[in-house]
């Protein structure tokens, strides 16, 4: 695969090296402190920062403006954008914002519903999916056309990343609905959270006898847990999370004080065990709220010095 | 057929307080299939509203009368005799008939004394689900007979999402996934090779996006 963009990311996975991406939540007020102290923690570590867009649809900062702060932190964002909350006028929109501040990676989702968060009475829009919204995307920076068919002055220049969750039912649709966003335009996959590898395995091997790994950049979904309380509440309460019962029961047979370390273990020796499997191109770590164990888990993991690209 | 839902009576109560003869209009069509709004419903409403108001120590008319529907003007008609009887009219039909009885008689304020719900089916007595938003370009053809507009709480047109579970959707475990069910059902119609075709983006000029709308049929107008 060649170079397509001047997204690092991309530059780094085209190089052959295991990318690293980690993330920062905007916060919930306009205190850009907040986005800064949290992309301090983790920068030199990772070579892209995702900003989620509204996660679990709590208000929040606008994912748009965290990615310029961390742009004028001289970072590398990828910014997140669900379908949910925008029409297709205001995500081309968005689109042409963040291209004119040079954000060059881009991860289309469709949003978790609203009546998980904090406006659960709203309005959802969903003018566009997921799968549209790459393809929209790539239109627009392949083709420099808006969906209307207008010439773009200036097509954005972004790297086009999906999510693919290989955990959600129904399973047998899991490895082509990979081949679906790939053919909507998905140049790089950031999965759900791993914690049942044997399944992630074995979607990796279906994907790559499908050749589907050779289009696009898979990378890794790990979050360390904290506690078996968060172990049990992801195996039970997040809808489409693989929880299984050995993980738990890891977490569960350390004495409390002790598990933190344990979740972060469990990670590193998820990644070390992912990083072996044909078609990993990298790891997303997202660690929620635990932003200052990223460097930790990447230097253990075997994942630091970050390589030099530019 | 429109599914419509009863208005809590406090609701009712507070919006016809005041006046002192009513007329309790219901519809034969839809609201009485889903027992909102028919004959019965009307009697059971215009006995509570008669009870409310002796309680009140208050003297009101309370009449009962149901049509057979509500949004015609020919049935309609039928009440033209006796509307000026009444101070107001609450009408069990859907929203549809609501407003094509304040069209109709300008001088007679109209209430809705159901919530209209969605276009539905009777799955069995007592429970209504939801099949149709009237998009106005059934995709259906596509979809294995499932509609991911009305089904799917994202309305997701290549779907399912991240968050399907057990067949069921990640806004309730009451809630089938409407991707699950569109993939079970082509897989059943031998057509499972059909799900990985992208579904291009959907003209939404036709649903409510487009604002109001109509259908003109002019070799059926007279």
């Amino acid at each position: 695969m060649n170079v397509k963009t001047p997204s690092k990311l991309e530059k780094i996975m085209v190089a052959g090296h295991i990318a690293v991406t980690s993330e920062v939540g905007p916060p919930r007020g306009s205190d850009p402190e907040a986005i800064i102290a949290k992309a301090n923690l983790i920068k030199d570590h990772v070579d892209a920062i995702n900003v989620t867009d509204n996660q679990t649809s709590v208000t929040r900062m606008c994912s748009l403006a965290a990615c310029i702060r961390l742009k004028l932190m001289g970072l590398e964002p990828v910014l997140q954008m669900v379908t949910r909350d925008r029409n297709r006028i205001a995500l081309q929109s968005d689109i042409l914002g963040a291209a004119s501040f040079d954000i060059h990676n881009m991860l289309c989702l469709s949003g978790d519903h609203q009546s998980f968060g904090d406006c659960a009475e709203g309005q959802n829009v969903h003018d566009l999916d997921s799968m549209q919204l790459l393809q929209t995307l790539r239109r627009m920076r392949d083709d420099g056309k808006f969906l209307g068919g207008a010439d773009i002055n200036r097509p954005p220049r972004i790297f086009a990343g999906a999510a693919a969750n290989p955990f959600a039912d129904p399973f047998e649709i899991r490895v082509p609905r990979l081949a679906k966003k790939i053919a909507a335009g998905a140049e790089f996959i950031q999965t759900q959270c791993i914690y049942n590898l044997d399944k992630f395995e074995e979607w990796m091997h279906l994907a790559r006898e499908r050749g589907l790994t050779e289009k696009v950049y898979i990378m890794a979904g790990m979050t360390p847990m904290k506690s078996v309380g968060m172990a049990r509440y992801m195996k039970n309460r997040v809808p489409g999370m693989d929880v299984p019962d050995d993980v738990v029961k890891r977490m569960g047979d350390t004495p409390k004080e002790k598990q933190p370390e344990e979740g972060i273990k469990i990670c590193i020796e998820a990644i070390q065990r992912l990083k072996a499997v044909e078609g990993v191109k990298g790891f997303h770590i997202m660690a929620i709220e635990w932003e200052e164990k990223v460097s930790e888990i990447v230097e253990a993991a075997g994942l630091y010095p970050r390589p030099d690209v530019e | 057929m429109i599914v419509a839902d009863k208005k809590p009576i406090e609701e009712i109560i507070d919006i016809v307080k005041d006046f002192s003869k009513l007329l309790v209009l219901g519809c034969n069509e839809c609201v009485t299939v889903c027992e909102a709004g028919g004959k019965k419903e009307v009697g059971i409403l215009a006995s509570t509203l008669r009870m409310y108001f002796l309680n009140q120590g208050r003297e009101a008319k309370v009449d009962e009368i149901t049509l057979e529907r509500q949004c015609d003007h020919e049935y309609l008609e039928e009440i033209r005799d006796v509307i000026d009887q009444y101070d107001a009219v609450v009408s069990l039909a859907c929203g549809v008939g609501v407003q094509f009885m304040a069209e109709k008689y300008q001088a007679t304020p109209v209430y809705p004394g159901v919530n209209t719900c969605f276009l539905g089916a009777t799955e069995q007595r007592g429970l209504w689900t939801e099949r149709c938003q009237a998009c106005g370009q059934c995709i259906l053809a596509y979809t294995g007979g499932i509609c991911p507009v009305s089904r799917c709480a994202k309305r997701l047109l290549n779907g399912p999402c991240g968050g399907s579970t057990n067949g069921k959707c990640e806004i309730s475990k009451d809630v089938d996934c409407a991707w699950q069910l569109i993939i079970d059902r082509l897989k059943s119609l031998g057509r499972l090779d059909d799900y990985e075709k992208i579904f291009a983006i959907k003209d939404w000029s036709t649903d409510r996006a487009g604002g109001p709308r109509k259908v003109v049929r002019e070799d059926v107008q007279i």
